[in-house]
């Protein structure tokens, strides 16, 4: 405690510290110098690191890209596979034309999506995927192959049961087979839902057909076990078991986004063009 | 190291275990302990936390007013809390994710709180380090032993490596989907207590209510 | 309207702070052992819930979320890392305001609750809600009615584990789960029980 036997008037103004501790003067000294210390600790910290969490967050996205192209090789250098292999390009969504407008560098979906002047709201019912909002533009990746277009990565993004999950859809060059399909950020339950970030569940994709031999989008979770032999097995992919909810999520996430308020318009052009850009 | 530091120090780790007695910090307990690794990572930043906010205001005791204790006690905890979480968004950000909110939890984590108030408060800073010390131990005890048997039994990993060959892989164990749960958490703890108890029987509440006999039978 | 009452229902039965998150575990165990005092801290928690919820969303949407500073010509400040600090400062003056009017315009309330307003500054299960209400974006709208179902829905986890733990006081319950051990397990049932509510939509 400070010390008592200084006549509380004899302190002058400035030497706080052996004023006592009820004193409203020390009640205020205190409270503004524990912010300024606090605040400066606290800037500083997310100032200095924010560059690398901005990096680390781009770098986990671009890895999540590279493995869900199949281009995913141990020791490799994310940065350089991602910068030698795959072009960026931005699609406007409805008209599934590319837009030369937009760095895709500098583009964030996610605030696109927000923003009113560059996205629009959703109705109940033709938001299947519980998303609210669909930016006017979206990113897509494409992998070439000996100068001709092998793989196409698309964005996905939907309500599960908990939480919205963000992930990529990889389809093959004839924008109908699927390749792969990964997420990478989601907050479904632990040791089940989160099964939508398992390899071996996320194997199931492959091979199967998104679109029907009519064009519409037809791939889907269902519950329980496919059967291989019916067919319908080339657009089913097994259910999640212990997480029909979030496998429910998933298939309409897809429905959403191969269908007409998503990469729909752009794919049937890529199917019409045969891949060129 | 001297006998009252060293009862500082191991005092809460079984005999005034700051979750099985005290009842504090139990609802990370529960959250983080479905796998291993997050819960290494969470009683890492809690033991960095506790340490830095019991030495920080244990240094300025006597200097804080008291009608505004609760609160500059927590704003320093905030901030070291928010340090951390950037610290681990920069350099783990893996594990960041999966941290996600509890991270921010541990500010309003009633261990770190009740420790600074009951503790680093009327304290000097080294026994106030060797109590949060203490104390962050006893924590992360039952967290790795919660975390181990629900790793363990509910995927068949530890540390993600697999332990136990799951019947899906081609081997024979079937995990428990209940440990994956939250209300496992629940059980486990209560029949770790019921072990602590059995140990240490100074820990045993009295019941309110003791069944008697009734007039002219034998009392149970 | 139906959204909100969606939303209200989730976050009392599905998404039960109590019972599904685990937050406020600490006071939720052990304030547990009388129904009475279980409805005064209850009755406090929705309280502080339903006012502090809304509260942190307009300052996280207007002060500190990316881009939140553009009514004041700041559209590239991003201050969303202090939001813990700020929304724990709000919970601590709402409890601090609601001390005060409790005392001067509801004493008989006021006395009731006694230590249990205090204590609700470091309930994590406040801070949680507003750290939902963040992460899942809610408009103004929806935050109030968050606050009030989150609030109401760990109040009532609150005053059913009473009413099981008065049911059970005259049980012969072993020795060393007497008290905290038999609850854990009573709560980690309820939990159970919660758990069929998952899925329910509106």
């Amino acid at each position: 405690m400070p010390p008592d036997n200084i006549p509380q008037a004899d302190i002058r103004g400035w030497n706080y510290l052996a004023l006592s501790n009820d004193d409203p003067r020390k009640i205020i000294a205190v409270a503004l110098i524990l912010c300024l210390v606090c605040a400066v600790l606290v800037s500083a910290a997310a100032v200095l690191l924010k560059p690398l969490q901005d990096r680390n967050q781009a770098l986990a996205i671009k890895r999540q890209i590279i493995s869900v192209a199949g281009l995913a090789a141990p020791g490799a250098d994310t940065e350089q596979l991602f910068r030698e292999r795959i072009s960026m390009h931005i699609v406007e969504l409805d008209s599934g034309a590319y837009v030369d407008g937009i760095d895709p560098q500098r583009f964030d979906a996610r605030a696109a999506a927000r923003d009113p002047a560059n996205s629009r709201q959703l109705s109940r019912d033709t938001d299947i995927a519980g998303i609210k909002r669909r930016a006017r533009h979206a990113p897509v990746y494409l992998v070439q192959e000996n100068g001709r277009l092998a793989t196409i990565i698309l964005p996905v993004h939907g309500y599960g049961l908990w939480s919205t999950m963000y992930g990529f859809l990889a389809l093959a060059a004839d924008a109908r087979t699927i390749t792969g399909i990964t997420f990478y950020e989601h907050a479904e339950t632990p040791g089940l839902g989160d099964a939508i970030v398992d390899p071996d569940w996320q194997a199931g994709f492959r091979d199967k057909l998104a679109f029907d031999d009519e064009g519409m989008p037809r791939i889907t979770v269902i519950k329980g076990r496919v059967n291989p032999g019916s067919m319908e097995a080339r657009y089913q992919v097994d259910g999640i078991s212990g997480a029909t909810l979030t496998s429910n999520g998933v298939a309409r996430l897809l429905r959403f986004w191969l269908g007409n308020l998503g990469f729909g318009p752009y794919l049937e052009q890529l199917r019409a063009t045969g891949g060129t850009s | 190291m001297k006998q009252e530091d060293r009862q500082i120090l191991f005092e809460p780790v079984i005999d005034n275990n700051p979750i099985t007695l005290q009842v504090l910090g139990v609802c990370s307990a529960l959250a983080v302990t479905v796998k291993l690794a997050p819960s290494l990572i969470m009683c890492v930043a809690l033991t960095f936390v506790i340490t830095c906010a019991s030495a920080a205001v244990s240094l300025i005791r006597h200097h804080i007013p008291t009608n505004i204790r609760i609160i500059v006690q927590i704003t320093i905890i905030a901030s070291l809390v928010i340090v951390v979480d950037q610290v681990l968004k920069a350099f783990a950000w893996e594990i960041s994710k999966q941290l996600s909110v509890f991270v921010g939890l541990i500010i309003t984590n009633c261990i770190v709180l009740g420790r600074a108030e009951a503790f680093a408060l009327h304290n000097p800073v080294r026994e106030s380090v060797l109590d949060a010390l203490g104390h962050a131990m006893g924590y992360s005890l039952i967290l790795i032993l919660v975390a181990t048997l629900r790793e363990l039994f509910g995927s068949g990993t530890l540390l993600g490596f697999q332990v136990l060959p799951l019947v899906r892989d081609g081997g024979w164990y079937e995990p428990n989907g209940l440990m994956l749960l939250a209300p496992s958490a629940f059980f486990i703890i209560g029949l770790l207590i019921w072990a602590f108890r059995s140990w240490k029987p100074a820990q045993v509440e009295e019941a309110e209510y003791r069944i008697h006999g009734v007039q002219g039978t034998e009392p149970r | 309207m139906e959204n909100y009452l969606s939303l209200f229902v989730r976050a009392v039965f599905v998404e039960n702070l109590a019972l599904s998150f685990f937050l406020g575990m600490c006071t939720f165990l052990a304030i547990s052992k009388r129904i009475e005092t279980a409805l005064g801290l209850g009755a406090a928690v929705i309280v502080v819930q339903t006012i502090t919820v809304p509260i942190n969303q307009l300052i996280h949407a207007w002060l500190l979320a990316d881009g939140a500073l553009a009514w004041a010509g700041l559209p590239d400040v991003d201050l969303s890392f202090l939001g813990l600090i700020s929304y724990i400062g709000v919970i601590a003056a709402m409890v601090q305001i609601l001390e005060m009017v409790l005392d001067r315009y509801f004493s008989a309330l006021y006395n009731a609750l006694g230590i249990f307003l205090p204590l609700i500054t470091v309930n994590c299960a406040i801070l949680g809600g507003s750290l939902f209400m963040v992460e899942r974006a809610y408009t103004f709208g929806e935050s109030v009615v968050f606050g009030l179902g989150s609030g109401f829905g760990w109040a009532l986890a609150l005053v059913g584990l009473a009413s099981i733990r008065e049911k059970l006081r005259y049980s012969d319950v072993p020795a060393g789960l007497q008290g905290l051990g038999i609850t854990f397990i009573i709560t980690g049932l309820m939990s159970l029980a919660f758990m069929s509510f998952s899925g329910i939509q509106l």
